[in-house]
C-alpha cells in the first residue's frame, strides 16, 4: 500500500507534476525524509537536487582567519592513509572528493559537474556502473589541471594492498575506467544498491596523480607530499606539524564562486574536550571545537553568558549494549568465547528481554547525554527510511523480574538470582570513559533490584579497540557476558553498518578475531535478509529488508540500544559552520562563513 | 681526567643498551596497537587492520623486532612513527624548540626565584622573610602542575581575559610576533617555574645553612668582610656545589618536557609528543623519546660529575 503510494509520488516527481520540496515534505509526513531521499530519487529516475548549503558572502575572502580547535590533532595529511576522522578531516582542508554529504545527507558535487542519476545517464538501470564528469577547468594548488587519470590513479593507488592504504576498502570490488579527459565510469563486480562511496566524502579525496604516481605501493610512505598535500581544495597548504598544527591559506582559484570566507586557516592540535568546549564557548580564542564529548551539564553551564554554544548533529552513531551468545568462560580449541559453546545463561531468549528492560534509558539520557542523544529501541537509526517503526522498549524491573522468574531463575539468600545452585553473575565490560562507566553503574543498580549479579569491567580504549590477536581484551575476543561500545555510521547508508552481523562474519580463533559479528549472533533469517539487501535496486524493497533485519536484532535481543548520539561541536556565535551528522565536519569547509 | 671521562663512557654504553632492552621489552608487552582507531570504523575492514600491523612489523617476535630495531638505530635510522608515518627524527626535531623555550625559561625563572629567595631567608634563619618564603615553597611543591595550571587559566583566562590558554606557533616576525611569543608562555613558565623554584628554594636554604655554620665564615667575619662580600664571595660558592648537582640532573627534563603542563596548555613539546604516542601505541616515537632521554640522564650525570671537580679540587677523578 505505502509502497505504491511512494512509487506513484516518484512519478509525480519525475513528470512534474510534484516539486522536489513537497515530496521530501511528504515523506517527513510519512515518516520517511532521509538523507537517502535523493537517493531514493536518483534510483527511481529523477535528477538530484543540487541543495548547496545557505552562504551569504558576495566576494571570496576578506573574512580573516578560521581558528579550529581539535584536541586530537591530525597526525597525517595523506587522505587515503586516514586512520581516524581526525586525520580525515586534517587532510579534507586541502584535498577534495567528487562529492560530499550535506547537511540533510544528500550528495552535494563539490569536484564532479553533477551528482549521477539516471536521468543524466550517470547511473545504470542494473546498479552496476555509475559515471562522474568531473568540473571542467579544476586545478590542483601548483595549477596542474584536474584530470580523470586522477580518479584512475586514486583507485590504482588505493586498491593496491602495497599502498597500505585505510581505504582498501572502498576502492575494492571495482574497476574505474577513463571515458574522456573529464570522465570516468565505476564498473561495479556486483550490482551496488548504495554506489555513493568511491570518490565520495572523508575516503573519497582524490590526490593528484602527477606528485604520487612514483609513490604506489610499497614506496607509499616516502612521497614528500604525504607532509605536503596539493589537492583541490578551498585553502593552499602552509605548514604541518603532525599531532600539533595545520596552517592554511585562502586558495585565489578555488573552482566555486566566492567561496572561501576566510583568508587563513588553523587547525590546533592536543588538550582536552572539556578546555576545547572553554576556548570556544566561554573565551572565544577559537572559533570551533570538534567532538565535544563532554556531559551536557557542563556544556550548558559554559553557554551561560558565553561566546559561543553546542552544535549538535543528527547521524546514526548508536551507543549499545551487545550480548554474548557464545560462553566465554569455557575454552575449545584455545578459544573462549568460540561458537560451538552456548551462553549458559544468555541464550534463554527471556533473560535477553529482561537484560532489556533493566536499561533505564531516559536516566541515561537525563543524566549523561543531554542534548547529545536519543532514546531508543532500534540497532539502525538512520537515515529515516530505514528506520523501524515497529520496535519499543521501556524499562521496568518489576517485568524483568518475571520474566526471570519464568525462565527459573529463583532469588537465593543473598538477593542474586540463582538456578540449579548457579548463581545469575554476569561479566559486564566497556572501554574506559567518563559516560560509559556512569552508564555501568546505572544498568548495574536495575540489574541489582532485579536480582542479577553484574560485574563491571572497564579496558583502556586502545586495547579495547585494538586488532591485538594475543589480548584477550579486545571488544571482538569479547571474553566477558556482555559489553558496551559505540558504533559510528560514517555513512547515510546501512548497508555496511548490518552486514556486520552475518553469520559468515563471527569472530572466531580462525579469523584471527576480525569478524565483525562479535556477539556472535546467528540467525538464518537475517543473513538472508542482509545478502537479498545488498544487490536490491529497488529502494524501497531494499529499505524493508533492512528494516527487517533491525527487528530480527530487536525481536532476538543481540543488541541492547543505549543512546542514539549526536556528533557535538562547539562554535562561536558568529561562525556558521555547515555541518552534516553524515559526513566529517570539515567536509563542506568550502561553506562556512562568518555572520558580522 | 680524559681517562675517567673516556671509562665512564664506556661504561655507558652497557647501560644504555639495558635501558633499550627493558623499554623495548616493557613497550612490546604493553597491550593495543597504533589501528584501534579503525576498529569501530565500518568503513575499514577488519583484514585491513591485520594486513597494517603485518606491514609495519608488529606481528614479529619480539627479539626480531629489538633487533631490527638496534640496528636501525645504530646506522643513524630511528624509524618512523606507525601513527603519522613520518620519520621520528623529524618529528622530535620538530618539537625541540617549543621544549626548550618554554621549559627552559621555566628553569631560569626557578633559578632567578630560588637562589635570591634560598640565600637571603638563610641569612636570617626562621625570621618573618624566611617563615614566608617557607610556607610559600611548601604550598608551591604540595600544589600539582595540573591543579595550578588550571587555576591560573580560570582566573588569567576565563575570569579576567587577560592571557591566551591555548598555546600555538604564532606566524609572523617582529615586535608583535615576538610579544605574542612571550604572551602566551606566561602561564606555562610560571606554572612550571613557580612549582621548581619551590623546591629549589628549600634546596639552596639548607645548603646554604650547612656552610653558613661553619668556622671559615665566621673567621672571614672575623677578618672584617662585610656582610655582602662574606655571603657572596665565601659561603655561596660552597654552598653551590650541591645545587649546581642539582641543575645539571634538571637538563634532561628540560629537553623531555612536561608532560602535564604540555598537555594542559597544548604546548607542541616532546613531552605531549610522548604523552599522545604512548596513548596511541605509537612504538617507535615512544622508544625514540625514551631512549634520547635516558641518553641525555647518563650524559649530565657524567657533566655533573666533571663539575664537581672543577668546583671542589678536593675531589678527584679515579
Amino acid at each position: 500500500m505505502f509502497d505504491n503510494n511512494l512509487r506513484g509520488m516518484i512519478d509525480d516527481v519525475k513528470d512534474g507534476r510534484m516539486d522536489r520540496r513537497a515530496f521530501v515534505k511528504r515523506m517527513i509526513a510519512v515518516g520517511l525524509t532521509a538523507p537517502m531521499a535523493n537517493q531514493i530519487l536518483a534510483i527511481g529516475g529523477v535528477a538530484m537536487a543540487q541543495s548547496p548549503n545557505p552562504y551569504k558572502p558576495t566576494k571570496r575572502g576578506g573574512g580573516g582567519p578560521l581558528k579550529l580547535l581539535w584536541w586530537q590533532g591530525p597526525t597525517l595529511l595523506n587522505p587515503h592513509f586516514a586512520t581516524g576522522t581526525k586525520d580525515q578531516d586534517g587532510s579534507r582542508i586541502f584535498y577534495e572528493p567528487l562529492a560530499s554529504w550535506d547537511v540533510d545527507g544528500h550528495l552535494n558535487p563539490i569536484l564532479a559537474a553533477e551528482i549521477p542519476s539516471i536521468q543524466n545517464g550517470g547511473l545504470s538501470a542494473d546498479a552496476k556502473t555509475v559515471t562522474w564528469k568531473l568540473k571542467p577547468g579544476v586545478k590542483w594548488h601548483d595549477g596542474k589541471p584536474v584530470t580523470a587519470d586522477d580518479l584512475v590513479f586514486n583507485w590504482e593507488y588505493a586498491s593496491d594492498p602495497a599502498t597500505a592504504a585505510v581505504s582498501i576498502e572502498t576502492y575494492s570490488g571495482l574497476t574505474v575506467e577513463k571515458i574522456d579527459d573529464l570522465t570516468v565510469r565505476i564498473n561495479f563486480k556486483k550490482p551496488t544498491p548504495f554506489w555513493a562511496n568511491a570518490f565520495v566524502g572523508a575516503y573519497g579525496c582524490i590526490i593528484p596523480k602527477h606528485l604520487f604516481a612514483d609513490y604506489k605501493g610499497g614506496k607509499s610512505r616516502e612521497a614528500p607530499n604525504n607532509l605536503k598535500p596539493v589537492g583541490t581544495g578551498p585553502y593552499k597548504f602552509v605548514e604541518f606539524k603532525p599531532g600539533d598544527l595545520i596552517r592554511g591559506e585562502i586558495n585565489p582559484d578555488y573552482h566555486m564562486a566566492n567561496r572561501p570566507f576566510f583568508d587563513t586557516i588553523e587547525m590546533k592540535g592536543g588538550g582536552d574536550a572539556v578546555s576545547a568546549a572553554r576556548a570556544v564557548i566561554q573565551t572565544g580564542e577559537y572559533d570551533f571545537a570538534w567532538n565535544i564529548q563532554v556531559e551536557d551539564e557542563v556544556l550548558l553551564r559554559l553557554e551561560k553568558g558565553g561566546k559561543g554554544k553546542a552544535l549538535f548533529a543528527v547521524g546514526g552513531d548508536i551507543e549499545f549494549i551487545a550480548i554474548n551468545f557464545t560462553d566465554p568462560n569455557t575454552e575449545v580449541d584455545g578459544e573462549r568465547s568460540s561458537i560451538k559453546t552456548k551462553h549458559p545463561i544468555l541464550s534463554d531468549p527471556r533473560v535477553r528481554q529482561a537484560l532489556a528492560l533493566l536499561v533505564d534509558r531516559d536516566s541515561v539520557k537525563k543524566a549523561i547525554y543531554g542534548r547529545a542523544g536519543r532514546t531508543t529501541a532500534n540497532y539502525l537509526n538512520g537515515p529515516e527510511e530505514f528506520v523501524s517503526k515497529n520496535t519499543k522498549w521501556e524499562f521496568s524491573v518489576e517485568k524483568a523480574s518475571a520474566l526471570l522468574e519464568q525462565a527459573g531463575w529463583k532469588p537465593g539468600s543473598d538477593g542474586i538470582r540463582e538456578k540449579d545452585g548457579k548463581k545469575l553473575k554476569l561479566l559486564y565490560q566497556t572501554s574506559i570513559n567518563g559516560p560509559r562507566q556512569k552508564t555501568q553503574a546505572i544498568v548495574k543498580q536495575a540489574c541489582q533490584k532485579a536480582g542479577i549479579d553484574v560485574e563491571l569491567k572497564s579496558v583502556v580504549a586502545s586495547v579495547f579497540f585494538s586488532s591485538d590477536v594475543a589480548n584477550p581484551d579486545t571488544y571482538a575476543h569479547f571474553y566477558a557476558d556482555i559489553e558496551m561500545f559505540q558504533i559510528p555510521m560514517t555513512q547515510p547508508d546501512p548497508a555496511l553498518h548490518m552486514r556486520r552481523y552475518h553469520s559468515r562474519n563471527i569472530a572466531t580463533k580462525e579469523n584471527k578475531w576480525q569478524g565483525p559479528n562479535f556477539p556472535r549472533w546467528a540467525n538464518k533469517e537475517f543473513d538472508a535478509a542482509i545478502d537479498a539487501a545488498d544487490t536490491e535496486t529497488d529502494p524501497i524493497k531494499r529499505a524493508d529488508l533492512y528494516i527487517k533485519g533491525n527487528d530480527l536484532m530487536w525481536q532476538d535481543n543481540v543488541m541492547i540500544p543505549v543512546m542514539h548520539r549526536l556528533a557535538v561541536e562547539a562554535s562561536s556565535n558568529t561562525l556558521r559552520p555547515a555541518l552534516s551528522g553524515w559526513a566529517n565536519q570539515t567536509d563542506n569547509l568550502q561553506d562556512w562563513y562568518r555572520e558580522s | 681526567m680524559s681517562q675517567y671521562i673516556l671509562r665512564r663512557l664506556m661504561i655507558a654504553i652497557p647501560s644504555l643498551l639495558g635501558i633499550s632492552v627493558v623499554l623495548f621489552v616493557v613497550l612490546a608487552l604493553a597491550p593495543g596497537d597504533p589501528f584501534s582507531e579503525l576498529a569501530t570504523n565500518p568503513n575499514v575492514p577488519p583484514e585491513v587492520q591485520a594486513a597494517l600491523r603485518a606491514k609495519f612489523g608488529l606481528d614479529d617476535p619480539i627479539y626480531l623486532r629489538y633487533l631490527h630495531w638496534i640496528t636501525a638505530m645504530a646506522h643513524g635510522d630511528w624509524g618512523f612513527s606507525f601513527v603519522s608515518r613520518v620519520d621520528v627524527d623529524t618529528l622530535i626535531l620538530q618539537r625541540l624548540p617549543t621544549t626548550l623555550y618554554v621549559v627552559g625559561s621555566s628553569q631560569l625563572l626557578a633559578l632567578l626565584i630560588a637562589i635570591p629567595v634560598g640565600v637571603y631567608a638563610a641569612t636570617r634563619p626562621y625570621s618573618l622573610f624566611d617563615q614566608l618564603a617557607n610556607t610559600f615553597a611548601f604550598i608551591g611543591f604540595s600544589l600539582p602542575t595540573f591543579f595550578t595550571g588550571i587555576l591560573f587559566i580560570l582566573v588569567f583566562s576565563v575570569k579576567l581575559d587577560w592571557l591566551p590558554f591555548v598555546y600555538t606557533s604564532v606566524p609572523g616576525s617582529g615586535i608583535p610576533w615576538l610579544l605574542e611569543m612571550i604572551r602566551q608562555a606566561i602561564m606555562p613558565v610560571m606554572v612550571l617555574g613557580l612549582f621548581q623554584a619551590a623546591s629549589m628554594t628549600r634546596f639552596v636554604r639548607s645548603a646554604m645553612l650547612d656552610v653558613i655554620r661553619l668556622d671559615y665564615v665566621t673567621t672571614a667575619r672575623a677578618k672584617g668582610l662585610g656582610q655582602a662580600k662574606v655571603i657572596v664571595k665565601h659561603v655561596m660558592r660552597n654552598a653551590m656545589i650541591p645545587v649546581v648537582t642539582l641543575i645539571a640532573l634538571q637538563m634532561p627534563a628540560v629537553f623531555g618536557g612536561a608532560i602535564v603542563t604540555e598537555q594542559i596548555f597544548r604546548i607542541p613539546g616532546i613531552g605531549s609528543l610522548l604523552i599522545s604516542s604512548i596513548l596511541a601505541n605509537d612504538t617507535p616515537v615512544v622508544m625514540a623519546v625514551t631512549f634520547v632521554f635516558a641518553c641525555l640522564v647518563v650524559l649530565f650525570n657524567l657533566i655533573a660529575d666533571v663539575l664537581y671537580g672543577w668546583l671542589d679540587p678536593r675531589i678527584s677523578f679515579r
